[in-house]
């Protein structure tokens, strides 16, 4: 193997081409319209080629999903979030000319947005199609570091002879991936580091691409609010404020020891960052330790017949997407969040993996059973941990010989609906709130 | 309290109660061994609530009285110290003082009356075995022991009375049992006197361990006691008291197959070696190994994709229709190792039904194994 010769594509003396956001073609310097495509969408800077740590953000996600699937909202405010709960989990563009953010009470936003379309999250379709765009991202690079279902951190160096092409350009052609492929618009930003990355994804949005490039990173930053820095949340602003530190430029003017002696190891990270500078590398997280899925529920839950009629679809799901990863675990954990936001999780380990729904069900029921006290809850979810290889899964066991046939029961449930689609068939315990038929098998 | 008592007797000791202290505990007294001293004799304590265990040593008594100090703490110490010394213990208010030679130590104490006392009194059945009997029926059952919390009835070895067909008649005996849904193994020994009318009890696995820890320098007799929720051993000057599961043990017997009918016979040892060759092959999560039976030959293999493959022949005795059949060579090797005589007998059915294995030349042990895919 030959080393990639990256300095190839460091910037060069005079300014090199310029790149068309919408097609990804070179346009010659000092252009203003793509001369493949005509858009004027044109990204000219001098490091633009060079630049290779990206993030990348899905615009307005669970909005954007939900006018995927329903096209005659395209041009309508869409909020996604509410019901009792009242916030707003995402909003589109349209909702956000009114004035809609997200987070905010729903009252609030329907006040400034009379006419908003009102949609309720629908977490495992956008966790889906989260996955989707982590596939397209994976195509691109093995260095991708997700930070939530929508976002990500990309390092493309070395991919210039792979891609035949620098990062910034391998990057729109994603972009066009994504919205051609998944139907949703994604934002990226594109500099040297993860936090000038991350800052830079904001620049442009919606379906943008923005550059910091190196030698304007220190003039970009000067006058930047402290609060953009990667872990300056209300509080630690709130402190620097009251030290006099608003902007960055003042924390670079700030004696590094200084800034460690007041606020810590975190003060590393204030002087560090004033300058530009990140020394985190893009680190893909590790294969999945645990495979899960929760739901929030309209209204509070108490009663264990009607948290069991919630559990059931999450053990399903679980199962399905072991099955489908090839895996199995023997690890289980249910998760129950009380009425008042208070966590309870709960763990179980099996005696041998498993990637059945039934056997998920089961352990989880019985964890369960111990939780449903009369505490209202409003949120359950199932994980799987201690994953192996899934032909290891569901070995027969001496002690429970119905285990075999149950396996065969929910294959036979899985090839009906991989044919006719997933309403085609369900069990009975998966039929909505309706108390269960006890069945002892 | 103020005692002197040699060096050895208190390591010897406090090794013995201090493995039942949990190195972390969220309730204080419970890192504490209790000491009372009177009559010629120190008596230690340790409990985890579950299982108590209290030993007596001869020391010499200047002060009778009682106090509670960190087990690991005063094992650690104890260990430290050279061999051959004197120890002298004195406890005064909170404050637990050891002197030996030039080495002083000032522990603190907690108070005596804060120690959980596990209730004693008489258990209800009563009856006495030899040591080789209780290690053999500990060794050859405690590997199969589950530790799966959702089947909790299944974390110890089920002991109780029952009956075997010996020549005709049917011969009461004393029965362990152990299993984890992959693995049983059931052994059995003439019923002593006095256990006929006992209740079938789960012995915890913790518990379980440190009784086997103890056998190896116990003396020959080793008198048990039972009632529905506790059991007590009692060895020389050790008494060792242990809640029990409280479960149903499933109906073992219907898991032990009765129409299988390949029938292979194999040197244990031989056996044993040669899996545990070709097992060097088979991925270390599934440890899978297959037997393949044709005609007198077993040919054992296992095949990994990173590590490559590997198989081994074996003459055998084995006459049925020719059979595959997988196993978690980890399981063979435990059962196989309990296997004394020269023979194992393995009965078998099929590649996905579960396969008896027995000693040939002692009838008192009885395993069965889940075969695996392969």
């Amino acid at each position: 193997m030959h080393p990639v010769d990256v300095s190839a594509a460091r910037p060069e003396a005079h300014e090199p081409d310029g790149l068309c956001r919408d097609c990804g073609a070179a346009v010659p310097a000092d252009t203003r319209r793509c001369p493949a495509c005509r858009s004027g969408r044109v990204l000219h800077h001098p490091e633009l080629h060079g630049l290779a740590i990206a993030h990348l953000d899905c615009d307005a996600f669970y909005a954007s999903v939900e006018k995927r699937d329903r096209p005659e909202l395209a041009d309508k405010p869409v909020i996604v979030g509410g019901g009792q709960r009242g916030v707003v989990s995402a909003c589109c563009y349209v909702a956000r000319m009114y004035g809609v953010r997200s987070a905010m009470p729903m009252f609030k936003a329907l006040a400034a947005c009379p006419d908003a379309v009102v949609i309720r999250p629908d977490m495992r379709k956008y966790a889906a199609v989260g996955r989707q765009v982590r596939a397209l991202m994976e195509a691109v690079t093995p260095l991708v570091e997700p930070l939530s279902i929508d976002e990500a951190f990309l390092d493309l160096s070395g991919t210039e002879t792979l891609h035949g092409g620098s990062p910034a350009r391998t990057l729109v052609l994603l972009a066009r991936r994504i919205e051609t492929e998944i139907g949703v618009t994604a934002s990226i930003g594109l500099s040297h580091n993860k936090f000038l990355a991350k800052v830079a994804s904001d620049l442009d949005k919606p379906r943008g691409l923005a550059v910091i490039g190196r030698a304007e990173t220190l003039d970009f930053l000067a006058a930047k609010p402290v609060g953009l820095i990667w872990g300056v949340g209300k509080a630690l602003r709130a402190k620097l404020e009251a030290d006099g530190l608003r902007a960055i430029g003042q924390l670079r003017e700030t004696d590094p020891a200084l800034l460690v002696a007041r606020y810590g190891s975190m003060g590393h990270r204030l002087a560090e960052f004033a300058r530009g500078e990140d020394r985190r590398t893009v680190t893909p997280n590790a294969p999945a330790k645990s495979i899960s899925a929760e739901t929030t529920f309209a209204r509070d839950l108490r009663a264990l017949s009607d948290l069991e009629a919630q559990l059931w679809p999450l053990c399903e799901e679980v199962a399905g997407r072991l099955k489908k990863a090839g895996l199995a675990g023997a690890g289980v954990t249910l998760k129950l969040k009380s009425a008042d936001f208070k966590l309870r999780t709960r763990s179980a380990k099996l005696s041998s993996p498993t990637q059945l729904a039934d056997r998920l069900f089961r352990t989880g029921r019985d964890l369960l059973r111990a939780e449903a006290d009369g505490t209202p809850y409003r949120l359950i979810g199932i994980g799987c941990g201690e994953l192996v290889d899934g032909g290891r899964a569901d070995p027969p066991d001496l002690l429970d010989p119905g285990l075999a046939r149950r396996a065969q029961v929910e294959k036979a449930i899985d090839a009906v609906r991989d044919r006719l689609g997933a309403a085609a068939i369900a069990k009975g315990r998966g039929l909505g709130v309706k108390p269960r038929r006890q069945r002892d098998d | 309290m103020k005692i002197t008592i040699e060096r050895a007797a208190l390591l010897r000791s406090l090794g013995h109660v201090q493995s039942v202290v949990e190195r972390r505990n969220t309730i204080p007294i419970l890192s504490n061994v209790l000491l009372r001293a009177e009559n010629g004799e120190l008596a230690l304590t340790a409990t985890d609530m579950d299982l108590e265990i209290v030993e007596s040593v001869p020391a010499e008594i200047a002060r009778p009285g009682s106090a509670t100090a960190p087990a690991h703490t005063l094992y650690d110490i104890a260990r430290k110290l050279p061999d051959g010394s004197q120890v002298e213990l004195d406890a005064t208010g909170d404050l637990l003082t050891l002197r030996s030679g030039r080495s002083q130590f000032k522990l603190g104490t907690l108070p005596v009356e804060d120690f959980p006392a596990m209730s004693g009194g008489d258990m209800g059945h009563r009856f006495a075995l030899s040591a080789a009997d209780l290690k053999m029926l500990i060794d050859r059952t405690k590997f199969a022991i589950s530790t799966e919390e959702t089947r909790y009835y299944l974390n110890g070895i089920y002991v109780h009375a029952s009956k075997t067909k010996a020549g005709g008649a049917d011969v009461p005996v004393l029965r362990a049992v152990a299993t984890d849904g992959h693995r049983l193994a059931r052994v059995e020994m003439p019923l002593p006197d006095g256990a006929s009318g006992i209740p079938g009890v789960i012995v915890p696995r913790k518990t379980v361990l440190e009784v086997r820890k103890l056998l190896d320098e116990a003396a020959d007799r080793i008198e048990v006691q039972l009632s529905e929720t506790k059991v007590r051993f009692t060895f020389d000057s050790i008494t060792l008291t242990s809640k029990l599961i409280d479960g149903t043990f499933p109906d073992y017997e219907r898991v032990i197959p009765t129409g299988n009918d390949k029938v292979m016979e194999v040197d244990p040892k031989l056996f044993a070696a040669a899996v545990d060759r070709v097992a060097t092959i088979s991925t270390e999560k599934s440890r899978a190994v297959k037997l393949s039976l044709d005609r007198n030959v077993l040919t054992l293999s296992a095949n990994s994709p990173e590590a490559g493959s590997a198989t081994e022949e074996l003459e055998v005795s084995y006459g049925a229709a020719a059979l595959e059949i997988g196993f978690n060579s980890r399981y063979l090797l435990d059962i196989t190792q309990q296997i004394e005589g020269d023979g194992a007998r393995f009965t078998m059915a099929d590649a996905g039904s579960p396969t008896i294995v027995r000693d040939v030349a002692d009838g008192s042990a009885l395993y069965v194994l889940m075969p695996m895919r392969v």
